[in-house]
Order: structure tokens, then C-alpha cells, then sequence
């Protein structure tokens, strides 16, 4: 944790700290407090005053249906996009990992959408499957899929589901294209001799000395499926039809924002807060058994 | 191994090379579309290759911005969009880097607690304190500016745990024969941890550039002037109108323009970028 | 040009471990003091501690006459070359050698002077451009013995500086150091664990152990006299045989010294004889391995019994080994049995404890 030769100085290291901490208690410690005072907190309809209601603001939330909906929502665009962006960009990573000609070519052709905003990403996917006007929607049209994700729900979340995983099939490739290369070929040239065929090896060498990485992405995509897929929805389709791709984040926005509801809303960003809490401690406990593995 | 020659290697190759086309086929189609007329994309029948207007789109949108009343030039908001996103990069790195040192090289009151006091900051994202903060931006005077951009997104806990980490590996003696050369704790941070760190900086920089660039629910909390929107936000705005009004070559344009910078500095600064990418997530 | 006086030094950290548990050592002017002993004596500790690096818990450190317990270690007119050389990577030969000069606001043209002056005895002129991670291991070790020299200090700290170069370089290397140090006539401190080093180096050597000091001399000094069984062990190699003298009969017949509980006998003090020696000490060994250097030779036999005085100690492991070292051109055989014979003269007796030493 620290360095056995120091500097001696009363001062200085309190100067020196002194901006991040500045902006630390400003701009994180405060709101966040505010957050819960305000959770606690109702107004009236005029917001002429206010009245201290315990957990009411929670209450509320946990009888209100569509906050449920929002709450199962999340989880399963989190899964979904997880699962489907992990597994494309295993099998890319796999296949980039052989010793091919142009290897650092399809590194660096595959690795650049990570630098594509959130919300970029949702202006490229509904222009191209825009029920009047996109590119594909045509062919979904000429196969006899009845093509509108703005009016149907379920294609909103498919079409929210896709982008988001297309955005982060490059961070996956790239981490699992490190742990692949972390592994020892050794490992896998024993495994050729001990008679397992490619596929076979895969399943019984690669992927469970993969693990931790899988792990690990896991969480990062929960994590990102949580908060950076906001600007994908609000670009594609606010939340909407009705509240077919409204998120937990994307909630809290709105309600603050367009419903003007601050306690709900801030009750919304405590529990947030409670589940980045929860997700943050998985992944450190994850990085401490990286260590030891 | 023998058999990864022949048939196998072939099917990696087009693997791959499928990878990369569904990887790049949103982006494809952005640049068709940004060189082609608005009529003929409206009417669903927009061609699969690009058109001949690329010069009046891009010039319309660099300079002029939409054809609405409200327009803003696209070339301002990238304006607007780099300086945050140097302002937040160079901003984090620089808070983060003299605090990290003073946690390392330093025993002092309450050093650990400081520590902490940082290091929880992971778990408050600004998605979870949005209305609060935005109310202590208002109340500060900053809605609408540089200051109120970049300064709330600034503070960094994983910046702060990757120099602490990189200090750590630096040979005691290092400092030891400083000290005998005479170089009290600024000269020892300027003349020899800072120039160390060089690379390590450089691989932050490129994310948090790129962390920086694309950031988009808080600059659309806090500005409501239009020249001082960014480019994520104009483009959100651009599509705002009823879907008929919405002049698609200039979106798309603008969309094209938005991912340049920061797509620009992966490629080009890939070495960096991977580092920065593994170092950060450690 | 300084002495440097170590005044019932001390040093107890945080945690209560002693780590140097009083040490007296008088450096005179221009000498080279050479401390050596085992890891974790606290030789370096010490060193650290002349250097300003660790503080001190108790006693004093005068440099040319002025306590510096409390003095900055920029500020003692030290220099010091690590173990690891500790050159700042980003900077290049030139410029780590100018560090130190610059930082005391030197005039530009006199580091010049100096840094160039430094680069000529070092042999390091072609290189004052580079970085460091362009120089071979001798080289970076040139370097940061430049950047002690350039500095003209009263007192040069040296921290295991050999010990990351190869076994031929290194020998190479502490030849040139003496010559430099000579040359310079600098007060030096130098940090080994490596006996051979420290014989080949000290004017004085200060052998340690557990954080204090075994003994101090001139080398040859304490090698032919050295004044515990630690030290007896420490300096000279292969090591000296040491016995343990078990019945009170045997002490008086052998020894005729009282309270003497353990025999010494270096490796080349034996001869290969028949003939008995009074007062000395005669062995029949069983020759188990044998090690040819070329100019010499060295059997490791096993006492086969008690013969003339020393006994074979069954606790001792391996039992009873005796080293002899014979004529390189004599060519002994494993299996072989021989009668190595010592004279009275050339046996070192010590008390039980090998704390004391006995006689002469």
C-alpha cells in the first residue's frame, strides 16, 4: 500500500489531494446525499412545500407496476445483450487468436466500434431498420415480418437489445483476445497430443481456463447494459412505445425529468446506487481471486 | 499445430471477415447515406452505394447545421465537444496523478481515509445522482458551461488506483538517489515520477478522450443554450422533429462526424488504447 | 575528505525489531570500510542509515566532525551507487550524471567539466547520450559509480554495487574500484555480503551479524585471527573446519588453554602426513568428494574416530565433515583413507559458545 522511503511533509500532501477531494465532495458526495435526503422527501403538486414521508417514496415505487416492469426489463436487456455480444465476440476471438496472416489487421477492424457513442449507435440502428425508410426493414418487409419497432414493443427491445450488443462486441473481442493469449500454447499442444479434436479442446481446455475473463465480462456488460445503453434508447425510442425499452436509468431520467416526480426519482437513484454498490463489490471480489488464480 | 493448416484456417479467415462486415455495416450505411438526397431516402429507396453529395452534405453540415429555425453548425458543437472532452482527460489525469502521489509517497493524517473517501466514488456514477448534481451545477452558475461540463465528470477513482498501482512498482532507489541529488518531493514529481509516467498518461489520455467525447446524459442535463451543445447532443436533437422533417443525410453526416475523433484515435494510437483499455479495467 | 564515526549506533523500527543493536566503527580519512556478513544483519541498514535513508533510533553519526543525525541526506555531501544502480530511466548518461550538480545550481560549464571528466575514467565518453536501458549491465554500474564521483562528495556509500553483474565483470569491477577510490582518496563505505569482496577491498572490515558487530580489523588481521566462531566461519572459503572438544581430558591434552569447547582449523593448515604433532591435531579421514580448483584442491572427508584430541560430533550434519585443502597436482581418490595433520600453531580455540576467542 505504500512506499517503505517517503517524503516528510506536513503540507504538501494535503495540497496535493486537495483538488480531487474538492471535487469529490462537491460533485459526488453531496448529490448522492441529496439523493437519499430527497428519497425521503415528497412535494406537492405545485412544489410550494415539502413534507418528510419516511419511505413512502419507496413504497409507492414497489407498489407501482410499471416500475416493476422497468426493474425486469433491465435485467433481461442485461442478460440478453450480454449473453449475445459475449458469445460473437468469443467465437471472433477464437478464430483471431489462430496464428493467421493479417492478425493485428482484424484486431484493429474489429476493436474501433468501442470508440462509437452510445447515442451514435442508436441514430445508425434505427436509420437502418426504420420501419419507413431503413435499409433492412425492406428485406424484414419482403420476408413477411410485419416491421415496426416503433409502434411494437417487442421489436423496440429487440432493436435496443441488437444495438447495444453490436457496440460492445469490441470490448469483449479485446479482453478475450488477451485471456486467450494469456493462456500458454503448451497447454493446448498438450491437449493435441492427449487426443482432443479441436472442438473437444475448446470445451475442455479454452473455456474453463477462459473463466475469470468470462466472469469478469459478465460483469462489465451487466454494468454496462445498466447505464451506457441510455443514450441508445434515448436516440431510438425514449423509452417508448408505451414503456417497452424504458430501463431503470432511463426511468429515473424521465420521471425526474418529464414527470417532474424528484422523490421517486431520487428514491429510483438510491436503489441505483444500492445495485452499482452491489455489482462494484462482485467485481472486486472477482479481481481478488484473479489475483490468486 | 498440423491441423490449424488447410481447411481451418479458411474458415477463420471468413469468420473473421463476417465479423467485420456485421461490425461494419451500421457505418457503411451511415456514409452511403450521408452522400445521398433527402427525397430519395425518405421514400424508403435509399441505394446501397454512395451518391454524389458528399460536398454539399458535409459542407451544409459543418457550417450551416439543419434547415430548422433552431439550427446550430455541426463544426461548433465538435468545438464544444473537444474542449470537454480535454478538459475532463486532461482534468482527471492531472487531479488524479497529485493525489495518487500524495497517497503514495506521503504519511500524513487521515491518509487512508482519503483513500476511501476516492476510491468510493466508483460506485456513485453520474446516472445515479443526476438531479441532485444538476441542481448544484445550477446553483453554482456553471449550467452552459465548459466548467459545468466537464468539472462534475472529472473526479476519478480509477485513475487515481492506476497511478497509485504504477507508483507502487517504482524502485525505492529511485527516490532514495533523488534525495541524495538533492531533489526535494516536487523536484523528485517533476523531474523524475512525471517523466516515468509518460506512457501510462498517454494510455489514460486516449480513453478518457474518447470517455470524454462520447459522454451524453449529462451534457444534455445542463445545457440548454444551443451553442453550447455537443455533438452527441445536436444529433439527438436532429431527429427530434417529426420523423418526415428529419433531413437524414445531414444526421448521418453528423453521426460520421461524431465517431471520427475518437474511432481516429483508436486506430491510430491502438498500442495506447489496448493498454489504457486493460490497465483501467484492472 | 572526512572521517565518519559511528557512536553506539542504533536502530529499532516501529514494530520493535532491533535491527542494529549499538555499533561502534571509526572510518578514518580516505579509508575504504568494507561491512560485510550474512542477509539481514543489518549491513545495509546501516549503510542506509550513514546515508540519511533510515532514521536513527539511537547514538550518533558524525561525518568530518559534524553529527548529522538529523541532516537531510542531500545535504551530508554523500554519494551513494545501489544495488540496482537506480539510474532515472528517462534521463540519458550525461544527464544522470548532471542530475545531482544541477539540483546544488552548479554553473553549467564546471558539470560539464566534471560529467566529462567522470565519462573519461569510466570509459563512458561514447555513451553520454544514451539511456540506460541502451547500456549493458557493467556499463550502468560505470554510471552510477560517474554520478558519485562527479559530485566530489566527502563520503562515498556503496550498496552491493557488484552484486547484479556477472561472476568475471564483477571481479573486474572491484579491481576498479579500489584503483578509483585510491586514486580519489574518498572516504568510502562499502556494503557486501561476498567475503572474497570484502577481503580483496577493505582497509578495514566490519563483520556483522544480527546487528552488531562480530569484529573489526584489517582483513588479514581477522582472518588469522578472527575473534568468534562466526566470524571464523564467515571470512575465508571454503570455511574454516570447526570442532567441538568434548571430554575435559581431551581440552587439556590438546588445547592446555582453559574453557576452550571448540577446535578451529582453516582448510589449507593441514598437511597430509603420518607423523604425529605435539599439541596438534591429527585426523584419519575418509575422502567422500573431492573439488579441483587447479592450483589447489579441496578433499571433504569424514572422520573416521576419535583420533589425537578432536572427536567425532554425531549431532554435527553432515557428521564430521573436515575440508583440507591439498596440492592442486596431487590427485586424491574418493574411498581413499588419509591422516591430515595440524600443528599446534595453526589451531584456532574458541569457548563453547564461539563467542570468545582463546590464546593468541
Amino acid at each position: 500500500m505504500q512506499k517503505q522511503s517517503i517524503f516528510q511533509s506536513k503540507l504538501l500532501p494535503y495540497l496535493l489531494v486537495a483538488p480531487q477531494l474538492a471535487v469529490v465532495l462537491i460533485f459526488f458526495y453531496w448529490p448522492a446525499l441529496q439523493a437519499v435526503i430527497q428519497s425521503f422527501l415528497l412535494q406537492d403538486a405545485f412544489g410550494l412545500s415539502t413534507s418528510f414521508v419516511w419511505f413512502e417514496n419507496y413504497v409507492e415505487l414497489f407498489k407501482d407496476p410499471a416500475y416493476f416492469g422497468s426493474i425486469v426489463r433491465t435485467f433481461v436487456f442485461s442478460f440478453a445483450i450480454a449473453v449475445s455480444s459475449l458469445s460473437f465476440a468469443l467465437l471472433l476471438a477464437v478464430m483471431a487468436d489462430k496464428p493467421l496472416r493479417g492478425g493485428m489487421l482484424y484486431r484493429t477492424l474489429l476493436i474501433w466500434p468501442y470508440a462509437v457513442a452510445p447515442p451514435v449507435v442508436g441514430v445508425l440502428w434505427i436509420f437502418m431498420l426504420h420501419p419507413s425508410l431503413g435499409v433492412l426493414s425492406r428485406y424484414l418487409r419482403n420476408m413477411g415480418i410485419d416491421w415496426n419497432p416503433l409502434l411494437n414493443g417487442d421489436q423496440a427491445a429487440a432493436l435496443i437489445i441488437l444495438a447495444a450488443a453490436w457496440k460492445q462486441i469490441s470490448y469483449n473481442f479485446l479482453f478475450f483476445l488477451a485471456g486467450l493469449q494469456a493462456i500458454p500454447r503448451s497447454v493446448f499442444e498438450a491437449a493435441a497430443i492427449d487426443g482432443a479434436r479441436p472442438m473437444r479442446r475448446f470445451w475442455t481446455v479454452t473455456f474453463p481456463l477462459l473463466s475469470p475473463t468470462i466472469f469478469f465480462l459478465l460483469v462489465v456488460n451487466i454494468v454496462y447494459a445498466f447505464f451506457d445503453t441510455f443514450g441508445i434508447i434515448d436516440t431510438m425510442t425514449r423509452g417508448g412505445p408505451g414503456k417497452s425499452t424504458e430501463t431503470l436509468v432511463y426511468k429515473v431520467y424521465s420521471d425526474g425529468l418529464i414527470g417532474g416526480n424528484l422523490g421517486s426519482s431520487a428514491a429510483q437513484s438510491v436503489i441505483l446506487m444500492g445495485i452499482v454498490i452491489v455489482l462494484t463489490a462482485v467485481q472486486f471480489r472477482f479481481v481478488e481471486r484473479k489475483v490468486t488464480y | 499445430m498440423v491441423e490449424q493448416e488447410g481447411f481451418r484456417r479458411y474458415v477463420a479467415h471468413v469468420i473473421l471477415w463476417i465479423g467485420i462486415a456485421i461490425v461494419a455495416f451500421p457505418v457503411y450505411i451511415a456514409i452511403v447515406a450521408s452522400t445521398q438526397d433527402n427525397a430519395l431516402i425518405a421514400n424508403g429507396q435509399m441505394s446501397l452505394l454512395p451518391g454524389g453529395h458528399f460536398f454539399e452534405v458535409y459542407y451544409q453540415t459543418i457550417f450551416i447545421g439543419t434547415s430548422g429555425s433552431t439550427r446550430e453548425p455541426v463544426g461548433n458543437m465538435m468545438l464544444n465537444s473537444m474542449i470537454m472532452a480535454l478538459m475532463i482527460a486532461v482534468g482527471k489525469i492531472a487531479i488524479s496523478i497529485i493525489s495518487a502521489y500524495a497517497i503514495v509517497y506521503f504519511r500524513f493524517p487521515f491518509r487512508m481515509p482519503i483513500f476511501w473517501i476516492i476510491f468510493i466514488t466508483l460506485m456513485l456514477p453520474v446516472e445515479v445522482r443526476i438531479y441532485p448534481t444538476y441542481k448544484i451545477v445550477a446553483d453554482l452558475h456553471m449550467l452552459d458551461s465548459y466548467a459545468g461540463l466537464a468539472l462534475p465528470l472529472i473526479a476519478s477513482a480509477t485513475a487515481t488506483l492506476l497511478f497509485r498501482q504504477f507508483f507502487m512498482t517504482v524502485p525505492d532507489e529511485l527516490l532514495e538517489a533523488s534525495r541524495i541529488d538533492g531533489a526535494g518531493p516536487l523536484r523528485f514529481f517533476w523531474d523524475t515520477l512525471l517523466p516515468l509516467s509518460r506512457t501510462n498518461m498517454a494510455a489514460l489520455f486516449v480513453i478518457l478522450f474518447i470517455l470524454g467525447w462520447n459522454q451524453y446524459l449529462w451534457p444534455l442535463l445542463i445545457t440548454t443554450r444551443d451553442d453550447m451543445q455537443t455533438i452527441q447532443i445536436g444529433i439527438r436533437k436532429m431527429i427530434t422533429t417529426t420523423d418526415a422533417l428529419t433531413e437524414w443525410p445531414v444526421v448521418m453526416a453528423t453521426a460520421v462526424l461524431a465517431m471520427l475523433p475518437p474511432v481516429f484515435v483508436v486506430v491510430a494510437m491502438q498500442k495506447l488504447f489496448v493498454r489504457g483499455l486493460v490497465e483501467t479495467e484492472k | 575528505m572526512a572521517n565518519v564515526t559511528l557512536r553506539n549506533v542504533r536502530k529499532t523500527y516501529p514494530g520493535g525489531f532491533e535491527a542494529i543493536k549499538g555499533v561502534n566503527v571509526d572510518v578514518g580519512d580516505g579509508q575504504f570500510c568494507v561491512l560485510v556478513g550474512p542477509s539481514g544483519c543489518g549491513k545495509s541498514t546501516l549503510l542506509r542509515m550513514v546515508a540519511g535513508l533510515e532514521t536513527i533510533t539511537g547514538g550518533e553519526i558524525d561525518i568530518g566532525g559534524k553529527i548529522v543525525n538529523q541532516v537531510e541526506p542531500a545535504d551530508r555531501d554523500i554519494a551513494m551507487v545501489f544495488q540496482n544502480y537506480a539510474l532515472y530511466p528517462h534521463m540519458s548518461v550525461y544527464n544522470n550524471m548532471a542530475y545531482g550538480l544541477r539540483n546544488r545550481g552548479m554553473a553549467e560549464a564546471e558539470i560539464t567539466t566534471r560529467v566529462e571528466e567522470a565519462a573519461r575514467v569510466l570509459e563512458l565518453a561514447p555513451m553520454l547520450e544514451r539511456k540506460p536501458r541502451q547500456l549493458s549491465g557493467g556499463q550502468r554500474q560505470r554510471v552510477a559509480m560517474g554520478r558519485a564521483i562527479v559530485r566530489q562528495p566527502k563520503v562515498f556509500l556503496f550498496d552491493e554495487p557488484l552484486s547484479n553483474l556477472d561472476a568475471k565483470l564483477r571481479i573486474a569491477m572491484r579491481v576498479e574500484i579500489r584503483k578509483l577510490q585510491r586514486r580519489l582518496n574518498v572516504t568510502s563505505i562499502y556494503v557486501t555480503h561476498d567475503q572474497l569482496e570484502a577481503m580483496t577491498l577493505a582497509d578495514i572490515l566490519v563483520v556483522m551479524n544480527g546487528g552488531q558487530v562480530e569484529q573489526i580489523g584489517n582483513p588479514l588481521d581477522i582472518y588469522q585471527r578472527p575473534a568468534t566462531t562466526f566470524v571464523a566461519s564467515f571470512i575465508g572459503a571454503p570455511p574454516m573446519n570447526l570442532m567441538p572438544l568434548r571430554s575435559d581430558e581431551l581440552k587439556s591434552q590438546i588445547a592446555g588453554v582453559d574453557g576452550a569447547g571448540i577446535v578451529g582449523i582453516r582448510p589449507e593448515d593441514f598437511a597430509i602426513s603420518n607423523e604425529t604433532v605435539a599439541g596438534g591435531v591429527a585426523l584419519g579421514l575418509t575422502i567422500e568428494a573431492i573439488e579441483h580448483v587447479g592450483a589447489e584442491t579441496f578433499v571433504y572427508g569424514t572422520r573416521q574416530r576419535e583420533e589425537q584430541g578432536v572427536a567425532a560430533n554425531p549431532g554435527d550434519l553432515p557428521p564430521g565433515e573436515v575440508i583440507v585443502r591439498v596440492p592442486g597436482i596431487s590427485r586424491p581418490v574418493i574411498g581413499e583413507r588419509i591422516r591430515a595433520v595440524a600443528p599446534r600453531d595453526k589451531l584456532h580455540l574458541f569457548t563453547a559458545d564461539g563467542r570468545t576467542r582463546l590464546g593468541q
